[in-house]
């Protein structure tokens, strides 16, 4: 039984990590715009197709 | 399944015509931070994402844009940049691409809706973290049941308490607060019970865990708020939208004005500041805001969005002009009669409140549904309680099983019953063409059992088309020479028909009479049968007489084209039992035609906004549930008032604010909006049924004592599921072919 002492931290630890990153995106708004955000990455810029034409 | 659509039916071509590019000079919205100019500004029709990178595109292009940031959900545009260049370039950029555009004031209250939807995302975030994590402990506490020392299970009860606790205080929030505030008022709402049984669920629990017993509640309470939150938080994403589209009767509202000085300076204000007695530059192709009185100039003016009338009305000094008016001819100076608080706009705008408050007597089945629910669980809570403590049990094990059968019965199910539906339903609209803009708003429209159509815009297409049958091609190309210099709509009508091609010279709009010009050097006319020197001839539609030189007149014919689809879209609404009927503001002739055309044997002509109400309120005198579907400014006050309504998607901001939906891509998605709301309603009653039958099944087992966290975990996840499945349903519906 001793090792939940490591391993009950460890899981919270780890439930913790993600509930950080889902507090922080929702704080920087990350889910301000779902419908925009799924169609953005289909924007690419033209860009040329080699940065060295010289 | 997904909504990710690249180029859906609707979407403005590129080429389109700008839609709406009556908004002003946005100049007086623009914001100077440091050394950035900031604005902001609704665009409207913007669907796809070719639509978000054609728009950023074109404002990026612009010089010294910094930054240009369209969001697709709310169509608000944020622009910043540095240097001199006008706000309007920005606009002008935009309408040149097909898309309307207002500007937005800044100080409107989003952001408190804005910041309720994200606290209530973050409260669920946290609450389903403390879940899954109390879950892990508790499912080893049931696993080891037997086998597991005391003291290993006080401190696996101690660890989830110590999860519980801050949650408890973050995402309890939401529900403690509106049950305070209820209760300071002496009344009650669904977040009483909920509160209550939280509360006590988690009081109960920590007194377990100090005492050492085998159940506690703090996975079951966490997991009561989780759930809970989902349901809360879809409603308040169905709200924010319908929020939104309120916004945009105030982005209409805040126009700007060209305003001339005693000194003859011409400056552009904020319509607000527009005082009575002003003088007012009305521009062609410009919008009035305020009522006013013509001083100078001679023009056309197209008031269709006001009375419904199709054709342009020859305006002149000493006549007065409405708000809601495009000008459309010749530059007119005015002086304002009212100040825009007081002009027409905003008495539509007071029907439309008056029509809202109306509305919002209506009780959601929810509500309903919640009202009967509360009292009965409070008592049946009570009674366990005094039952088995009467009977001789101890204190502290009835009020652990009054507790259990307070959260088993809590209404996650019912809580999660109509958003869930609702979330699914309108996105099942959204790929069928059709946006809801209120959560109530798919049962006002599957209560419907009557339908009255607007016909300019709606039934119609509301732009006329040259009928070039039995036309030379000379005449309409010649004609056409005449008319590019015009933006009269028939002129324009004119030009579509014959195509790109040269201008006449000494081109000269007569207003309210017609076009005079040279073709290959014969003087020639173009306008009505006076003007033209021709005999009137029977013709139901608009006509122009086109005069060259000394040749008779030739009459040249225009209809309004009816909408594709129109006809079957009312044969499908009458094979769902519903009554239609048109009611416009169109000349009688007009109307009578269209109603022919599409066996519509019921109709009136010539009616004003408030006879409009009047036909609305008698229907629903007599026991009918009136859809109204419109879209000009005269049907505003009817499309707020009526039981629901619907607004096409090019309409005026204004009706689409006050109308439950708004469709694109023709109105075959009216038969589906009303398919999916009576199919939505029935599954939202289903789903209050089984949370009916649920509770008869969980109830006597809660209140026999048999409720251990175990079980409650299994009822209410797999009671939520259930009604979650059966949401999903509508969708499988929609993929079947009709």
């Amino acid at each position: 039984m001793s090792g939940l002492v490591f391993l009950i931290p460890i899981a919270l630890a780890m439930g913790f990590a993600g509930l950080a990153a889902f507090i922080w995106s929702v704080r920087t708004g990350q889910f301000d715009d779902p419908d925009g955000a799924a169609n953005r990455i289909l924007i690419s810029p033209d860009l040329p197709l080699s940065d060295n034409l010289d | 399944m997904s909504t990710l659509t690249l180029d859906p039916a609707g979407c403005p071509s590129g080429l389109a015509p700008p839609s709406q590019s009556d908004a002003g000079d946005p100049a007086p919205f623009v914001r100077r931070v440091g050394k950035e100019n900031r604005l902001a500004l609704s665009v409207r029709g913007a669907k796809c994402g070719a639509c978000l990178s054609r728009i950023e595109g074109a404002v990026a292009a612009l010089p010294g844009v910094v930054s240009a940031r369209l969001n697709l959900s709310s169509g608000k545009l944020d622009v910043s940049w540095t240097g001199e260049m006008p706000a309007l370039r920005i606009s002008e950029a935009i309408t040149s691409i097909g898309y309307g555009v207002a500007p937005l004031d800044t100080n409107a209250g989003d952001a408190a809706h804005k910041k309720e939807e994200q606290s209530l995302l973050l409260a669920m975030g946290v609450a389903g973290f403390a879940t899954a994590n109390i879950m892990l402990l508790s499912v080893s506490i049931w696993g080891g049941h037997d086998e597991m020392g005391e003291a290993t299970r006080q401190g696996l009860h101690a660890v989830s308490g110590i999860i519980a606790l801050p949650t408890l205080i973050f995402s309890g929030r939401p529900f403690f607060s509106s049950a305070w505030n209820v209760l300071k008022r002496r009344r009650t709402n669904m977040d009483v019970p909920i509160s209550l049984a939280l509360i006590l669920a988690f009081s109960v629990s920590v007194a377990e865990t100090i005492r050492g017993g085998e159940h506690a509640y703090f996975d079951a309470a966490c997991m009561l708020l989780f759930f809970l939150l989902i349901g809360r938080f879809l409603d308040a994403r169905v709200r924010r939208r319908a929020y939104s589209a309120a916004r945009d009767l105030a982005a209409l509202a805040s126009r700007t004005v060209t305003r001339i000085s005693e000194v003859g300076t011409y400056t552009s204000v904020r319509s607000e500041d527009i005082r009575p007695g002003d003088r007012i530059l009305l521009a062609p192709g410009e919008r009035a805001v305020v009522d006013m009185i013509i001083e100078t100039g001679e023009s056309e003016v197209d008031e269709s969005l006001v009375t419904g009338e199709s054709l342009p009305r020859f305006s002149a000094p000493g006549m007065s002009l409405m708000a809601g008016s495009i000008n459309l001819s010749q530059p007119l100076v005015g002086k304002a009669t009212a100040a825009s608080s007081d002009s027409l706009l905003s008495d539509i705008g007071r029907m439309l409140e008056a029509g809202e408050q109306k509305r919002s007597t209506y009780r959601r089945i929810a509500d309903r549904a919640v009202s009967l629910y509360v009292p009965l669980v409070h008592s049946t809570a009570l009674l366990t309680f005094l039952g088995w403590w009467l009977s001789g049990l101890g204190l502290r094990e009835s009020i652990l099983i009054a507790v259990s059968t307070l959260i088993i019965t809590c209404p996650c199910a019912l809580a999660l019953a109509a958003p869930v539906v609702q979330v699914v339903a309108a996105g099942r609209l959204f790929r069928g063409g059709a946006y809801l803009k209120s959560g109530d708003a798919l049962e006002r429209i599957a209560a419907c059992d009557h339908i009255i159509f607007d016909k300019t815009g709606t039934l119609t297409l509301g732009t006329p088309r040259l009928i070039a049958d039995n036309l030379p091609e000379r005449v309409v190309s010649q004609a056409a020479q005449l008319a590019r210099a015009s933006r009269h709509p028939l002129s324009r009508a004119l030009t579509v028909a014959a195509g790109p091609g040269p201008v006449a010279a000494k081109v000269k709009e007569h207003p309210g009479l017609g076009l005079e010009g040279e073709v290959d050097g014969l003087s020639c006319r173009l306008g009505s049968a006076e003007w033209a020197g021709a005999e009137a001839t029977g013709h139901i539609g608009a006509t122009l007489f086109f005069a060259r030189g000394s040749e008779t007149p030739v009459e040249l014919r225009f209809e309004d084209d009816i909408q594709t689809g129109a006809a079957s879209t009312i044969a499908g609404l009458r094979k769902l039992g519903m009554g239609v009927e048109i009611v416009s503001g169109d000349r009688a002739e007009a109307v009578a035609e269209v109603a022919r055309s599409l066996g519509v044997p019921q109709w009136t002509a010539a009616a004003s906004p408030k006879e409009k109400v009047q036909r609305l309120e008698q229907l629903q005198a007599e026991g009918k549930h009136v859809l109204m579907v419109g879209d000009g400014l005269n049907d505003a006050g009817a499309l707020a008032l009526a039981h629901a309504s619907a607004a096409p998607g090019g309409a005026l901001d204004v009706s689409q604010s006050a109308s439950d939906a708004v469709y694109s891509g023709g109105l075959g998605a009216l038969p589906l909006l009303v398919r999916t709301a009576r199919k939505a309603r029935s599954v939202m009653l289903q789903n209050f049924g089984f949370a009916a039958a649920y509770n008869l099944v969980a109830v006597p087992v809660a209140i026999l004592g048999h409720a251990t966290p175990l079980v409650a975990a299994i009822a209410m996840s797999g009671s939520s599921l259930i009604v979650c499945l059966n949401a999903l349903r509508l969708n499988i519906a929609a993929e079947k072919p009709a």
